[in-house]
């Protein structure tokens, strides 16, 4: 039985080990234990010289032991305090998603009524079924999209090459320009806003007229540029070290060969991260789309959803489990994208802060 | 003489190559003749001195000059034109009379437009009171109360999660949630929690309607889900800024038997100081420009249908944008004035307040 066990012990042994410790194994023999090192505690209550120690702890009436244990005990007690806390709390930042979801299936009657419940009484997937119908879901998710992918690659285009510019060439007046890059951060938007409709305007492309291509236009045109990314861009390319770009010159290669086939692959995390915000910015926009567009079908998601009026044919009272049910439908997309790119967006709305 | 002067020079240049690889005082010998000794002349070594240097990196890199504006044309281009050209132009057109933005006309300049927005001008025989009356007390009591509020729950928080042993990666998503959400989607959901049959008036047995019923109560509503909706990006931010805090610190502070509360305001709030400034400058500036939340509460700028008594600033520049732009760009012009103010003046606090 014995020498089964060894054989066994052996088996396992070469199995767990990798080939480079079997080799040094080899080379040294095999290592040895560490001799653990015992902690020692000196015991007061055998030692006669200490005795006078033990005395006056025990005179408070706490012993070593005793402290431990309260102190233990404390630290149980404010953990499940903090964690019951938390817990509540984030209950309170959940409650409206919950809400959300409970309100997009209930009956009409039961939104209504004065006692509230927190389940449904009867599941209403017919809401949803109605939404799709009025809702011009379609269309809005069509115009979002198309937005967000073309001001997203245009934003992209823009942010790597002022980036690279920024942070890998060098040129006369480079940090005078980038201060005043700098600078129009401060500057509200709605400081823009005015002027640049009525430059679209004055291109032509808001008006009575306007086909959809001139709406994508003003809606995406105003909003390739983004100065905050380019910062974000740029302090990513400074880290690169210089001696990639050394090399790529001995090797014969352009700056704009460089840029594209070294800095974006490097840059990545940091241009997944770009694209994942600007495409949540898109999906949340309300304001430019709504004042840009004259009509409804050119519209995007948030205005849809604030322009709809989810009234019920018959009573012609707003039905809030309609409106929650468009809602919801709304907010999964985002959620699904969190879902996958937490990393990413999480590190990219992070980032900022780091420094300062 | 010569020989003395010859091997002086001998070991000047052993001396020399040696200089290159150490850190050596670097010195010069030279012989007086009349009084027939060497004079050593000892200079300290410069700082920093490099034992070898790449050359060619500012040959290849200023090569690039004129290239560098090719990378940043587009930027450039957009820059002017969405930017910096429309900021000049908004502070133009607050000071033109009458202006129409379609047929670019106007009738002379004035500080009427000014006049009028905070009613000391009557414009039509009328005094205009929106913006006097609604927009500047509702932003203004929107940003003191959401701003401190938001950023000291957010505070508290971020603590609680710092000290959890387990689940934190699950807290800070559950935490991070009201970020990734469309706005108007989430304001429509709190409006028919404050449904005046919904289900905060239930829970809390009231009976107020809390969306119709004027400026005061409609306020509540507007800055719980202002502060709902800001805390996850301060948290985030925050949390970041806690992981970077050396334990150390807290050691220390435990043997010297300092109390949470002490902790928290001489070691944690001090050492976070420089995100604490980041989030209250961007959120200042995020409060000063609330819009987005007023219309998915409320469908409109007021109460009642009709009224606006829940103008915000940015709403009351959106609302006149195309029927009197001056009136939107003399307001736009106030409120740059006033987040340029706020974020000159936190900065001025900053210097004197954050470690960084």
């Amino acid at each position: 039985m014995e020498k089964k066990k060894k054989q066994k012990d052996i088996k396992t042994f070469f199995k767990k080990t990798s080939k480079k410790d079997l080799k040094k194994i080899l080379k040294h023999g095999l290592p040895k234990k560490p001799k653990l090192k015992k902690k020692v505690y000196p015991n007061f209550a055998h030692e006669k010289i200490n005795s006078h120690i033990v005395l006056s702890l025990e005179e408070s009436g706490r012993t070593v032991e005793s402290i431990r244990r309260t102190e233990r005990i404390g630290n149980i007690a404010s953990t499940t305090v903090l964690y019951i806390v938390i817990t509540i709390l984030a209950l309170f930042m959940i409650f409206p998603f919950y809400w959300m979801i409970i309100t997009s299936l209930k009956f009409n009657d039961e939104i209504q009524a004065t006692t509230q419940t927190f389940y449904p009484s009867i599941i209403m997937w017919s809401n949803y079924v109605y939404v799709f119908q009025q809702f011009k879901f379609g269309t809005y998710m069509g115009n979002t999209i198309v937005v967000a992918v073309f001001s997203t690659i245009g934003t992209l285009i823009t942010t790597i090459t002022a980036g690279f510019a920024f942070g890998r060439l060098q040129f006369k007046g480079r940090e005078a320009v980038f201060m005043i890059f700098l600078m129009t951060m401060m500057i509200p938007g709605e400081m823009m806003v005015i002027s640049n409709y009525i430059t679209v305007a004055s291109f032509g492309w808001i008006g009575s007229q306007q086909t959809l291509t001139e709406a994508y236009l003003a809606m995406i045109v105003p909003f390739i540029i983004s100065v905050f990314y380019i910062y974000l861009l740029r302090q990513n390319i400074k880290q690169i070290p210089n001696e990639l770009y050394l090399s790529s010159k001995v090797d014969g290669k352009s700056d704009w060969e460089f840029l594209w086939k070294v800095v974006v692959p490097l840059v990545s995390p940091t241009l997944i991260s770009i694209t994942i915000l600007k495409f949540m910015g898109t999906w949340n926009s309300y304001v430019w789309p709504n004042l840009v567009t004259n009509n409804q079908d050119f519209r995007l998601i948030s205005n849809g959803l604030r322009g709809s009026a989810f009234t019920d044919s018959i009573t012609g009272i707003t039905s809030y489990g309609y409106q929650m049910a468009a809602t919801v439908i709304v907010t999964v997309p985002l959620f699904l994208l969190f879902v996958f790119f937490r990393k990413y967006i999480m590190r990219g709305v992070g980032r900022a802060g780091i420094k300062g | 003489m010569e020989n003395v002067q010859s091997e002086l020079r001998e070991q000047k240049s052993l001396t020399a190559t040696n200089d290159f690889f150490e850190k050596r005082p670097n010195y010069s010998d030279s012989y007086d003749q009349e009084r027939n000794v060497v004079i050593r002349l000892v200079t300290p070594p410069k700082k920093n001195a490099k034992a070898y240097k790449i050359t060619g990196i500012e040959d290849v890199a200023s090569k690039n000059n004129w290239k560098a504006w090719i990378y940043l044309a587009p930027v450039l281009i957009l820059l002017v034109v969405f930017l910096l050209y429309p900021l000049i132009n908004t502070i133009f057109i607050s000071f033109l009379k009458n202006y129409n933005y379609a047929t670019g006309t106007f009738e002379g300049v004035t500080l009427e437009n000014y006049g009028i927005i905070f009613g000391i001008t009557q414009y039509n025989g009328v005094y205009e009171t929106q913006f006097k009356d609604f927009a500047i007390p509702n932003t203004f009591v929107i940003v003191f109360v959401t701003v401190p509020l938001s950023t000291m729950i957010a505070l508290l928080i971020s603590v609680g999660l710092n000290k959890l042993p387990v689940f934190k990666k699950f807290f800070q998503t559950v935490f991070f949630l009201p970020y990734v959400t469309n706005a108007i989607a989430i304001g429509m959901v709190f409006s028919v929690m404050f449904d005046d049959k919904g289900v905060i008036n239930f829970i809390f047995g009231s009976n107020i309607d809390w969306l119709h019923s004027g400026q005061l109560i409609g306020m509540i509503p507007l800055c719980i889900y202002i502060i709902w909706h800001s805390l996850p990006f301060k948290i985030l931010i925050l949390l970041s800024g806690l992981q970077g805090i050396d334990k150390q610190y807290y050691n220390a502070a435990k043997i010297d038997g300092a109390s949470s509360g002490k902790i928290l305001w001489k070691i944690t709030v001090p050492l976070m100081s420089p995100q604490i400034m980041y989030i209250l400058v961007t959120s200042f500036i995020g409060a000063f420009k609330e819009y987005t939340s007023v219309v998915g509460l409320f469908n409109g700028p007021g109460t009642i249908t009709g009224t606006k008594d829940m103008y915000t600033m940015v709403y009351y520049i959106y609302d006149n944008l195309s029927s009197h732009t001056s009136f939107a760009a003399a307001a736009a012009v106030f409120l740059f004035i006033v987040i340029l103010a706020f974020t000159g003046l936190q900065f001025a606090v900053s210097k004197r307040r954050v470690h960084y």
